[in-house]
């Protein structure tokens, strides 16, 4: 059964498909945020963590 | 069918009226008039019409009783004429500055003279469709907005509405193409004049701001700081409004708002991505349609607010809107004859 979620970002519905799992990421279709969910059942993702480049400084 | 005329066709508004009506399948163009080019095709004046319009223009003395009148005629004119483009048509839709306010000290106010018909002021429903939707459903006179106005107002409606920012405190710049000055040629339109410039052509006292006060309101005295700039660009209009918020109000309380003021609005598109580069709203983006995009972003560090909104001047902002007006007065599905959705690149 799909579920929906929350995007913390934006505050818009963000579905989860049905096989969705932790650590997957998806995105916002409101404010294009990439999103990771953290658990399916309750459904809840958080904002993915951004890459970063670590410049030794 | 409707039989429409357009009054005043010649224009660049007459041009993209011409061009969206002759697609409407629920509608028939009658006659296009002007004045100048009288006996001419009305493509010589619009090439993008070559084999799309076999129509000539016809002189206003020879307009026909028709269903609707389209009026696009310089600002001032539709006045003086009302009462013969009432006696032709039982629906008028007017795109010039004549109608637009309600009260008629706004006239001399915002352009300096008194309105010289101020009993008709109240039979005109204010032309942004995402206001007055119901009314226009059963309107049989409707006053386009200002393309300034229309951006503006679009913008900055929700907070407003909800009373979320100081109501004196706005201040909003726009940048604007050329078209926005219409067809006719003048000093400041000479090429080696216009092109390139960046040219601060009203920081106070826009005649937009009335609409714009009018619209935002609600009944409490409000102020809307408006500047105007031209820059390089033949379409568009690119508004930064910067508003201050009452409370401390996180984006997603924001988000909220405008997903709840515009969320089923079938031309308005919110437009705040995370990354990418069109973040926000750009005018290039909808030239050619009836779209009005909206983003915003929270200033960190104060409670600034900045929205932008991004119109076509001449779609949105002038002949789509009149269109999507004509759609509701008519029952015609709203979006009825503008689905194009644009170019990119362009």
């Amino acid at each position: 059964m799909s579920a929906n979620a929350v995007c913390p970002v934006c505050d818009a519905t963000v579905p989860l498909t049905p096989d969705a799992m932790p650590s997957e990421l998806v995105r916002c279709r409101e404010c294009g945020s990439e999103l990771e969910v953290v658990t399916v059942a309750p459904p809840v993702v958080r904002e993915a963590p951004m890459e970063e480049e670590d410049w030794g400084q | 069918m409707i039989r429409v005329g357009i009054v005043g066709g010649s224009g660049y508004t007459g041009g993209e009226l011409t061009r969206l009506l002759l697609q409407h399948p629920g509608v028939r163009v009658t006659q296009v008039t002007s004045g100048r080019h009288a006996g001419k095709p009305v493509s010589s004046r619009h090439p993008n019409l070559r084999k799309v319009c076999q129509l000539d223009f016809v002189s206003a003395a020879r307009l026909e009783p028709a269903d609707v009148l389209f009026l696009c005629l310089p600002h001032g004119q539709a006045i003086e004429q009302i009462d013969r483009f009432a006696a032709l048509a039982p629906r008028l839709i007017d795109l010039s500055a004549d109608f637009r306010l309600e009260d008629p000290a706004g006239y001399p106010r915002w352009y300096g003279r008194e309105h010289s018909r101020p009993d008709l002021l109240g039979r005109f429903v204010y032309g942004i469709p995402e206001r007055h939707r119901e009314a226009m459903r059963s309107a049989t006179w409707v006053s386009s907005a200002g393309c300034n106005a229309t951006a503006t107002i679009l913008a900055l409606a929700p907070l407003y509405d909800a009373g979320l920012v100081e109501p004196q405190a706005t201040v909003v710049e726009a940048k604007v193409g050329s078209s926005e000055g219409g067809a006719e040629f003048s000093e400041a339109t000479h090429h080696p004049e216009r092109a390139g410039c960046v040219r601060s052509y009203q920081p106070t006292g826009h005649r937009h701001v009335g609409e714009m006060i009018q619209e935002l309101s609600n009944g409490q005295p409000i102020s809307i700081h408006f500047s105007a700039t031209a820059v390089e660009m033949v379409r568009g209009v690119l508004v930064t409004c910067h508003a201050f918020l009452r409370d401390d109000l996180d984006e997603r309380e924001i988000w909220r708002t405008y997903r709840a003021a515009y969320g089923t609005e079938p031309f308005i598109r919110l437009v705040k991505a995370r990354d990418g580069i069109h973040r926000l709203p750009e005018p290039k983006l909808v030239t050619g349609t009836n779209y009005c995009d909206i983003g915003f972003d929270r200033d960190p560090h104060s409670r600034r607010l900045v929205v932008v909104a991004a119109i076509d001047n001449l779609m949105k902002g002038a002949a789509g809107q009149a269109v999507q007006a004509f759609n509701l007065m008519h029952g015609f599905d709203e979006t009825t004859g503008l689905g194009f959705p644009g170019l990119h690149p362009i």
